[in-house]
């Protein structure tokens, strides 16, 4: 049998139940690869569940940077014997498996092509220690010191990352060093260390940092100059809310007073907090919720509101597997159609596409700007997998010069100066008019907020040609929209090519890596990302230079392929299906996978002349 | 409903309030609804109560919900930024509002379907939060818009105008409103101005969440014989505690009225409602004896009015919260952003 061999790049799993303190031993674990100088992307796989089901955290250590996950498992630490027969059967050939050998198992239980690293961690524990709950929660602990032994991790840096944790509880150091000591002793002892599989200390996570996109977008709102947040929760969205509350108690309580710039609240439901936001927006406050696909069901109403009254409104929707309650803590992009056109009536919103927590945060802040500047919801589209998994990405930044783009809002001195104000009347052409906000003068400046047909000035009519007046101006607004948001992210093959593809948000991690197993496998494809709706010339232009174009996305119908097809008047067959929607996040092994079959069908020969690139 | 638009002049002797506001400036469009509507008599009310306090008409937002009720924000206060919402859900649309200003006034103005059907939820919750508002139902037991349904008010037995009897249990928004820690709690009726008005000026001045539900008859589809909500059963009906005579943002008012006949109240920002007792044994301060006075006497036939509850101590969401004085909409980005400092030393945290 060959051992598997690998320095910097390989795939871990942690089969763990639900509730046993696994978590912050995993991702010390994670933490001491990322320390050591080497990438490694942490995923929880979890369960809609509390307490007793099963869990799983999956580490993809490479040193090439590639942050997407991979599939298979190269070494799995087996800590659940209820799923012991599937984790055992997911290790790839040559690959290991490390368990707790207190009670014997019979050979059936195991592999023959793959290396068993037995550790007594129960009987390690109970002779250790008395009470129960530390039995629990050392047992994690010193896994992870067996494990850093065997993977030849620096003991060092895990017992730093130790002192860094417990900084605040002192009195956890001593113990917990303890605990990891007495894994890392006895796999010294007892097992050759290291096996196949090494972490070699490298420069490879630069200036990068780890964080989730929930809340990364959460640090965004502060940063944006969000106010009020109304927000009910749901998986996996409530993690958001939750960081921006943490965020303002740090920046937004005052010194003196102990006041809080920033008004939080916990919604009855949905429909309430989608209400709530408009209400606030309204009145001129930067204001948003964060859900998920069942809340935007239920915001519906409220959205067509929204977007035929005018109010800006910032919705995060971390995005889980549907439809119904689908499969809650599964990853999926499946929200694309329901939000592009929530609401009856003809509407269209305004959607941003983060691909990692850098652009959570960035998109987070420019949301409301948005917002502000357009007057109407505006959905920043995360999913579970950037959501909720810490991930290595580019550190934030912020300009201090920024300040606010509150759009077109008419002040007191303006009304005062008399300047006429009609709340839809489009003095500028662009599809987008002037408000006031409530309270701003005693005698101009007021007008009355409806979902019903208004004239140009606010006025209640069911004058044909007045309700086609303003249905025709919104739409100039979605013109004028695309000069706001943010541009697509062009990358091309190195040579010239009819193929392109198409992907956004959290495929792009593997889809940066399956552009170099493309590459390696002779496809050459341009790439393009695109990064909001509604789309821009640049992403109609990339669909009319190229023969085929593929559209990678994580859903069954092809909901990006969908908006592209109807927004861009595209041929359906010029746009091709790669879609990736078991609730598990896409790989890049898929994609290249599915590329590569359609590619080899049409016989790609090579262009003569080059594509031209766009501006 | 008029097609005579009121001329813009007005009498020069008109008189006008402590901000030298006439009467007229703080009316509305001409309203659409059914000539003889309860809901005219409520928005003529509103427009006395803000007159009379001397309210800046700009600092009150005023927002609704959908139906016959909701409508009539336009026919009042005409110089107030208006929100006409989505049906049920005014509540929280108020909410958010009053989150982004602390520093207006807020009036939600809804009906019987709007909030004891479709938006009881919203109802509820806003009500338990201490939403700083006055929220007033216009309550007829009837779908008005949509022709004469019974609504979730409607007395159980009592009669659609076709003479089929409603079978269902009527929901009552006081008992919820009591239940709820609404802080100020009135019933009154659309056809007793002298009793609405300062109940109304009395909810304006309150701190905190105030819920008054006003039967208004439905002159359409619910003022029949067998109508438990028509202005003959009403004011057969009336069994006022007490009527409110006057709110005094001054505290050296002195009292005029025989002992035991008169109630003063201090509110939180020390104006005084001054209750004129018209059942001896109520105590607007008691919450659960209000609930129990309510219920014995509903099941007796009677429809209790007037100030029903007010809570001395009451606090408002914003001070729940702990919120900043200065309004969250008038924050900027020295009051909101970080920074990149911070922002850089969060970045080391992260690594």
């Amino acid at each position: 049998m060959s051992k598997l061999q690998a320095v910097n790049d390989f795939v871990v799993k942690f089969a763990n139940v639900n509730g046993s303190g696994s978590a912050s031993a995993n991702t010390l674990f994670a933490r001491a690869i990322i320390r050591m100088g080497v990438p490694a992307t942490p995923r929880n796989i979890f369960p809609s569940n509390i307490q007793g089901l099963p869990t799983w955290y999956e580490v993809r250590v490479s040193a090439a940077g590639h942050l997407g996950a991979r599939g298979g498992t190269d070494l799995m630490v087996a800590m659940n014997p209820q799923t012991w027969d599937q984790d055992v059967k997911s290790i790839v050939p040559g690959g290991y498996l490390f368990y707790d050998s207190t009670k014997p198992l019979p050979p059936s239980k195991f592999r023959g092509d793959i290396t068993v690293l037995g550790v007594p961690l129960t009987e390690i524990c109970n002779a250790r220690y008395s009470d129960a709950r530390q039995r629990q929660l050392f047992k994690n602990v010193i896994y992870v010191g067996a494990l850093s032994a065997l993977l030849d991790i620096d003991a060092k840096v895990i017992e730093q990352l130790l002192s860094e944790q417990f900084h605040a509880k002192e009195k956890l150091i001593a113990p917990n060093l303890e605990a990891f000591q007495l894994g890392r002793d006895w796999a010294l002892q007892h097992l050759s260390c290291p096996i196949g599989l090494r972490i070699e200390r490298a420069d490879a996570v630069g200036d990068r940092v780890l964080i989730d996109g929930n809340s990364a977008a959460g640090l965004g709102a502060v940063y944006g100059g969000a106010t009020v947040c109304a927000w009910y929760p749901i998986t996996p969205s409530t993690s958001l809310a939750e960081a921006f509350s943490r965020y303002c108690a740090r920046f937004r309580v005052d010194r003196e007073t102990r006041k809080r710039r920033a008004a939080i609240v916990q919604a009855e439901d949905e429909l309430a907090s989608i209400g709530m936001v408009i209400g606030a927006a309204w009145n001129g406050a930067r204001a948003f919720t964060a859900t998920s696909g069942p809340g935007v069901s239920l915001m519906q109403e409220f959205l067509g509101l929204a977007y035929f009254a005018e109010i800006p409104a910032v919705i995060f929707d971390v995005q889980r597997a549907g439809p119904s309650t689908g499969m809650p803590t599964r990853t999926q992009q499946c929200d694309l159609t329901s939000a592009a056109y929530a609401s009856h009536g003809d509407t269209k919103h305004v959607l941003l596409f983060p691909a990692d927590a850098h652009e959570c945060f960035e998109m987070g802040a420019q949301a409301f700007d948005l917002a502000d500047r357009l007057q109407t919801p505006v959905f920043v589209m995360l999913d579970l997998d950037i959501g909720m998994n810490d991930r290595l990405t580019e550190p934030f930044h912020w300009n201090d010069a920024k300040r606010m783009d509150r759009g077109k809002v008419m002040n007191a001195a303006d009304l005062a100066a008399g300047r006429e104000f009609g709340r839809y009347l489009d003095v500028d052409s662009d599809g987008i008019t002037y408000r006031t906000y409530p309270g701003t003068h005693p005698t101009r400046g007021s007008f009355f907020t409806r979902g019903t047909s208004r004239d140009e000035y606010a006025r209640y009519t069911e004058d044909g040609p007045a309700y086609r007046r303003n249905m025709e101006r919104l739409l100039k607004k979605w013109e004028t929209a695309k000069r706001y948001v943010p541009a697509p992210v062009r990358r091309d093959a190195a040579g010239p090519t009819r193929l392109g593809a198409i992907y956004y948000g959290s495929t792009a991690a593997a889809m940066d890596e399956a552009a170099g197993q493309l590459a390696d496998q002779g496809v050459a494809i341009d790439l393009l990302r695109v990064r909001a709706l509604p789309f821009n010339d640049d992403v109609m232009d990339f669909i009319a230079r190229h023969d085929s174009v593929f559209v990678v996305e994580q859903n069954r119908d092809g909901q990006l392929r969908m908006l592209l097809i109807n927004e861009g008047d595209i041929d359906p067959r010029k746009l091709r299906r790669v879609l990736h929607y078991d609730g598990t996040p896409i790989t890049a092994r898929f994609i290249t996978g599915a590329i590569v079959e359609v590619a080899q069908e049409l016989k790609i020969v090579p262009m003569r002349q080059p594509v031209p690139a766009a501006e | 409903m008029t097609y005579l638009a009121k001329p813009k002049l007005h009498h020069p002797e008109l008189p006008t309030n402590a901000l030298g506001f006439t009467r007229r400036d703080y009316e509305g469009a001409i309203s659409t609804l059914c000539a003889g509507c309860g809901h005219d008599s409520i928005s003529a009310a509103i427009v006395h109560a803000c007159f009379e306090l001397s309210l800046p008409p700009h600092r009150i937002a005023k927002l609704s919900g959908i139906g016959c009720s909701s409508k009539t924000p336009t026919y009042f206060l005409g110089n107030s930024h208006g929100f006409n919402s989505v049906h049920g859900r005014m509540p929280s649309v108020l909410t958010g509002a009053y989150l982004a200003n602390r520093d207006l006034i807020y009036l939600g103005v809804s009906g019987d379907g709007d909030s004891a059907s479709i938006g009881l939820g919203q109802f509820a919750h806003a009500l338990r939060r201490g939403v700083d508002m006055v929220y007033i139902v216009e309550n007829n037991g009837v779908y008005g818009l949509t022709k004469g349904q019974f609504s979730a008010t409607a007395d159980r037995g009592a009669k659609n105008k076709r003479g089929v009897a409603n079978v269902d249990e009527p929901i009552d928004l006081i008992g919820m409103a009591l239940h709820l820690g609404a802080t100020y709690v009135a019933r009154s009726f659309s056809g007793d101005k002298a009793q609405l008005v300062p109940l109304i000026k009395g909810a304006l001045t309150h701190k905190g969440a105030a819920f008054i539900d006003c039967i208004s008859p439905c002159v359409a589809f619910n003022n029949h014989e067998g109508s438990t909500k028509s202005f003959d059963y009403v004011r057969e009906h009336n069994a006022a505690v007490n009527t409110l005579d006057f709110i005094a943002a001054r505290p050296e008012i002195t009292v005029d009225y025989a002992p035991g006949k008169v109630e003063l109240v201090t509110q939180h920002d020390g104006s005084i409602l001054k209750l004129r007792k018209l059942a001896g044994e109520y105590d607007v301060t008691d919450r659960i004896a209000a609930m129990e006075y309510l219920a014995g006497h509903y099941a007796k036939g009677e429809v209790v009015t007037g100030l029903l509850y007010v809570a001395l101590d009451a606090d408002d969401l914003h001070g729940y919260l702990g919120t900043a004085e200065k309004p969250l909409n008038a924050m900027d980005e020295s009051e909101l952003c970080p920074g990149a400092a911070a922002l850089d030393k969060l970045n080391a945290a992260l690594r």
